[in-house]
């Protein structure tokens, strides 16, 4: 039999520790919080950020909106005429944007998949001002000279009759808006009259007179020379009869691209699915494999080099054990570009490696070693800078091997060799696993060393992604590579967690 | 305590003050002794007459594009006047990044009454683009090699004859000038070249050509390189900006040449930005103003070999401040040296970049 | 030195010498690169090579005067001023956050402990180049880049994995009694915070908080994306320069530096075996 009391004593125990357990999680978890955010912000949301940019693609259609949803139902191919349509399209959104020098950055975007659109859309931006939109302002403004007026426009695009001009206007007046230029004194652009004549022509079929406007404007319109934008375009640039060029900006036309990820497989988008590049266009996939041969073969370099060292470091007694790992550390803590400088003075064809091998009459003068700007170069420096990663939690693995398991082994007759081989290296395992997978990690994203020794087959994809970003200025592409590199460091990092644990990392 | 309080305080006021009337323009270049050139031809001269400009360097100019557009993205921009290359400044043109100018309004005639635009001639590659220099891109050689016999290279075809010429060379890791003078040395005629350059065909045989040296090649990527194993014997024939080889040569004193034949004319130039506050705007063309007229450029001259852009200028560049040098026989457009001179197609590069890059950089990684 | 036992062969005894003579070798290795700097610094001329007078030991072949060049260039002491006014505060940061954070990781009921440490520890996994421009972009459409505040933002957060490795480390070993034992006497938890945790992990904040300076101190990538010219450190100068202007200044700059680190891994040693005194953990 249990009492009433005896429960609600224990469960009121039971209660007690539960929210004594509470507190305790809600205060570690307060103590964890202000840091957690500080990386969230700080650090993790921008990488995240800038990842997001590999997919990203929406500056086609935005800037593009009329000719990108009317490219949409086409099918091309190499018979395939753009038709006058479309260059009606192209003339408004290329009209729009050109107001705030958005054709260019469209124009640049698309450069990087097809030669040449950057300056046909540079020449045609600067054309469409010479089509004859400024005839059609001045006849229009002629019989309604409101038409210059802001505030005219304003009241147009609150009517729902003229469609197609109240949208134009408004995607006109929101960039100026964004871009901070607009207010009640802008005038409004000539290529907005050409829109106007248009809806009232194509509206004047029908017949309604309740407007002024087009009882004052159709019999002008009628009179002014039609625009033949496919003619002018065609004029500007005649790649615009190219069937590739539309086709690039079909492909393009989507929020979201794959076009970038299929750059860093060395594949490009066709109509058709991704196809190979050219032979000699293919780069990626052979950096991505050299970033991954050179890593391992820094990580192998790294072990066989701290291996021995940390060994010996493990069985000195700690005072000089101590002394020697000053040693190490010293390259650890010194500067990482002094460090590479100083590879460069060493390396060079008359540095002071070669100068020795040629002092003492290794090699002739004239067959001096190449050991920079290749990978030569890039294995030797990361090593160095590498190896203290590797020393480190070897040594503290093997600090924790006891000596008398190797004793008892050589006592049970087993030479030194078979005794190392059998009992003291499976004991270090864990060290190996530590240091290579945190050298291999380090390793496969660095970017000075490389830079400054590599040469131009001893860089790293990472070389890469820095180029892309400051130089080529193709972010897409550039976060592409970069989300690739880091999947695969993250995926070795939590191989890394199952294997060593992270809080097992040792510094020092 | 509460006394360093209440100065602080005063010195703030004392600072905030100040700044009402002091304009800090901050000024973008390209560092080195190209930046204290334009220092002490512009920058002090001008400080001196406006003491309420304080310039402040910053040395960006290598990523000014990217810069600018991130400031273009943050809303905030703290960049005031930039020193770019056209092709740059084209690009910043392009994407509303740079103000387009009217160089007859805002820039000083030439003494002689000759409106700027006529003054800086063929430099005035964009409308956003405010020239300074004409310089060159050019090879240049060291004098002692054994190898070479006594015979030293004079003609731009020779840094790819490895026979007569043995030796390591340096070349500009990127397609640019590297293709142009490959096909002019595989026999395509100057004018032609970027027709050629525009084929599948005509790229594959600049490639070809540059393969017969690419074991022999070591590419630089900044300005101080080709100077550097110049100077330690790492190279024997390579590139570099004309300005880096008179720096080696007169103030370093190395056995190095010039070699000025096929040297390629790039300029520089200023741009502005797009965007600018009023007040910081009008001390922005009022620097411009003063710091591309007729003297200030030629005062240039007076600190790096680099031809002033604007014709008047050429007949006042007079000696090197500090060597005493007559400082006309080095500017690349002296006759003597521009007897072969390359012109570098902007805009024909503009398109071809983003392309022949891949294609480069894929050929340099195989 | 060589303690044989009567059992060892001979070839073990010349195992026994050729292993130290690798290792010697190994050292060497790792020594090689910075021994070389050194003399260089004194170089005469303005190139890093070694001029056939130093290699004759004249003293012609050297001089001074990079060192001078590194104490009276504006440019270096800007960039020297800039090191000083980032490092500091960066570090401070890195060590409060840092701090707090691995107390309470220590505790012993976190849910999602793992994954917590995993995020925190991750700065320092992240190839740099990624971290660089992931904060360049986001920090320049939050007005950010180019501040003060982004640059030592970006260099607390690159420090923090390192503060939290070592007093994590610190914190394993401590004797969760001694809490107890002060809370029995009616201690609070601030009061047994600042008088018995405090002391004992502080040798590993120390540490942590050096770890965290010299990566901030170090650091060229992130700076060179966030920051701007007129907040250039001595790593964007010494980049720079093997860029624009080689100039064995950086040597110069690399001898001092390294004598700094020299004297910083003393104190860390000294600090080391101070803890290990204090919580009583004999050196075996």
């Amino acid at each position: 039999m249990v009492s009433v009391d005896s429960i609600i004593g224990r469960n009121s125990l039971h209660r007690k520790v539960q929210r004594s357990l509470r507190i305790q999680k809600l205060r570690a978890l307060g103590l964890i919080a202000p840091l957690f955010i500080f990386i969230l912000i700080s650090f993790v949301i921008p990488i995240g950020d800038m990842l997001f940019r590999s997919i990203e693609n929406q500056l086609v259609s935005e800037v593009l909106p009329r000719t990108t949803e009317y490219l949409k139902s086409e099918q091309i191919n190499e018979d395939w005429e753009p038709p006058n349509e479309l260059f009606w399209h192209l003339y408004v959104d290329l009209a729009i944007a050109a107001e705030v020098k958005l054709h260019t950055r469209v124009g640049s975007r698309l450069n990087y998949e097809k030669t040449g659109i950057s300056s046909l859309f540079r020449k045609s931006g600067r054309s469409i001002k010479r089509f004859g939109a400024d005839d059609y302002r001045k006849a229009l403004t002629d019989q309604i000279p409101e038409l210059t007026s802001i505030d005219y426009w304003e009241l147009l695009a609150e009517g729902t009759k003229y469609g197609y001009t109240r949208d134009t206007y408004n995607a006109w007046k929101k960039r100026l808006i964004e871009n901070d230029d607009f207010s009640e004194k802008t005038k409004p652009s000539d290529f907005l009259f050409v829109v106007l004549a248009n809806d009232i022509k194509s509206s004047g079929t029908t017949p309604s007179p309740d407007t002024i406007l087009e009882e004052k404007l159709l019999p002008v319109i009628s009179e002014l020379p039609e625009i033949r934008f496919k003619e002018l375009f065609l004029e500007t640039d005649e790649d615009w009869a190219e069937p590739d060029v539309w086709d690039t900006i079909q492909l393009y036309s989507p929020s979201f691209t794959n076009g970038y990820y299929l750059n860093s497989a060395d594949f490009k988008k066709g109509s058709d699915g991704p196809e190979l590049r050219p032979e000699n266009e293919r780069l990626y996939v052979l950096i991505f494999s050299r970033t991954l041969f050179m890593s391992v073969t820094i990580t192998m370099v790294c072990l066989l080099l701290g291996y021995p060292v940390a060994y010996f470091l493990a069985n000195l007694p700690l005072k000089y054990a101590n002394l020697f790992l000053i040693l190490v550390l010293l390259p650890f803590w010194t500067s990482l570009l002094v460090r590479t400088s100083a590879w460069k003075v060493l390396l060079q064809n008359e540095g002071v490696i070669n100068d020795v091998l040629v002092a003492i009459g290794l090699i002739s003068n004239l067959e001096r070693l190449e050991l920079i700007n290749n990978q030569t170069g890039t294995i030797i420096a990361m090593s160095h800078i590498l190896l203290p990663f590797m020393i480190l939690p070897l040594f503290s693995v093997m600090k924790t091997i006891h000596p008398s398991y190797v004793r008892a082994a050589k006592s049970l007759g087993a030479t030194p060799w078979t005794a190392f081989r059998r009992v003291y290296f499976p004991q270090s395992i864990p060290g190996i696993g530590a240091g290579s997978i945190l050298v291999f990690i380090l390793s496969i994203g660095y970017y000075i060393t490389p830079e400054l020794v590599g040469g131009t087959t001893g860089t790293f994809i990472s070389n890469r992604i820095a180029y892309h970003i400051s130089s080529s200025l193709n972010w897409g592409l550039g976060a592409a590579l970069g989300s690739i590199l880091l999947a695969v460091v993250l995926a070795l990092y939590w191989v890394y967690d199952r294997v060593v644990g992270i809080d097992n990392v040792k510094l020092g | 305590m509460k006394l360093t309080k209440l100065s602080t305080l005063v010195l703030g006021c004392i600072i905030i003050a100040n700044s009402s009337q002091a304009i800090d323009l901050t000024v973008v270049s390209w560092g080195g002794a190209y930046s204290k050139s334009q220092i002490n031809a512009y920058h002090n001269p001008f400080m001196e007459l406006n003491p309420d400009v304080n310039i402040i360097h910053d040395e960006s100019s290598y990523e000014a594009v990217a810069k600018l557009r991130a400031m273009r993205e943050a809303g905030n921009l703290t960049w005031d006047l930039v020193d770019a290359v056209p092709s740059d400044a084209i690009r910043l043109c392009d994407e509303g990044l740079a103000m387009e100018v009217d160089v007859d309004e805002i820039l000083e005639p030439a003494p002689d009454g000759t409106p700027a635009s006529e003054d800086f001639g063929a430099s005035l590659v964009s409308e956003c683009f405010i020239p300074q220099i004409v310089y060159s891109t050019t090879l240049g050689f060291r004098t002692d090699v054994e190898s070479w016999n006594g015979n030293e290279p004079d003609d731009v075809c020779d840094v790819f004859d490895l026979e007569s010429f043995p030796g390591k060379r340096s070349l500009e890791k990127r397609p640019i000038n590297n293709l142009e003078w490959a096909l002019l040395c595989d026999g395509v005629a100057k004018e032609d070249i970027y027709d050629v350059l525009e084929t599948e065909e005509g790229q594959n045989r600049a490639l070809a050509k540059l393969d017969t040296i690419k074991d022999e090649v070591i590419w630089w990527s900044a300005g101080a390189d080709t100077p550097q194993w110049l100077a330690d014997g790492e190279v024997v024939f390579g590139s570099t900006y004309n300005g880096r080889f008179f720096a080696l040569i007169e103030e370093a004193k190395q056995p190095v040449k010039i070699l000025w034949d096929a040297q390629v004319f790039e300029y520089d130039g200023w741009i502005i930005p797009t965007g600018l506050p009023e007040d910081r705007l009008a001390a922005v063309l009022d620097l411009v103003r003063f710091a591309t007229d007729t003297q200030r450029l030629a005062d240039q001259a007076k600190y790096i070999s680099y031809g002033p852009a604007r014709t008047s200028s050429n007949a006042l560049v007079g000696e090197h401040a500090t060597l005493g040098i007559d400082m006309a026989p080095h500017m690349p457009g002296h006759p003597d040296n521009a007897y072969n001179v390359f012109y570098f197609n902007y805009d024909w590069w503009a398109d071809y970049r983003d392309d022949l890059d891949a294609k480069f950089q894929a050929w340099l990684a195989n | 030195m060589a303690n044989f036992q009567p059992y060892d062969t001979k070839s073990d005894k010349a195992w026994y010498y050729i292993f130290r003579v690798i290792c010697g070798l190994i050292f060497f290795f790792l020594m090689f690169p910075i021994l070389v700097i050194m003399p260089l610094s004194f170089n005469a001329g303005n190139y890093f090579t070694f001029t056939p007078e130093m290699l004759r030991l004249e003293i012609e072949g050297f001089s001074l005067k990079h060192y001078r060049d590194f104490f009276t260039n504006p440019d270096w002491q800007v960039a020297m001023y800039n090191s000083f006014r980032i490092a500091p505060v960066a570090t401070l940061l890195s060590v409060g956050f840092g701090t707090l954070a691995a107390i309470g990781l220590s505790q012993s009921h976190v849910p999602f402990r793992r994954t917590i440490m995993a995020i925190l520890i991750s700065p320092m996994i992240v190839p740099l180049i990624l971290s660089a421009a992931g904060m360049y972009f986001f920090y320049s459409r939050i007005g950010l880049q180019g501040t003060y505040i982004g640059v030592v933002l970006a260099h607390a957060a690159l420090g923090i994995p390192f503060v939290i490795i070592t007093v994590t480390a610190t914190l394993t070993g401590f004797d969760k009694s001694l809490t107890r034992a002060s809370a029995s006497l009616g201690a609070g938890p601030i009061r047994t915070f600042f008088k018995i945790q405090m002391p004992l992990i502080l040798p590993g904040v120390i540490s942590g908080g050096l770890f965290a300076f010299i990566t901030s101190f170090d650091e060229v990538v992130v700076v060179l994306f966030v920051g701007s010219a007129s907040l250039k450190t001595l790593p964007w100068e010494m980049f720079n320069g093997l860029r624009e202007q080689i100039s064995p200044t950086i040597l110069a700059i690399a001898t001092i530096l390294i004598t700094l680190s020299v004297l910083l891994l003393s104190t860390i040693e000294i600090l080391r075996r101070r803890s290990e005194r204090l919580r009583g953990i004999s050196p075996s």
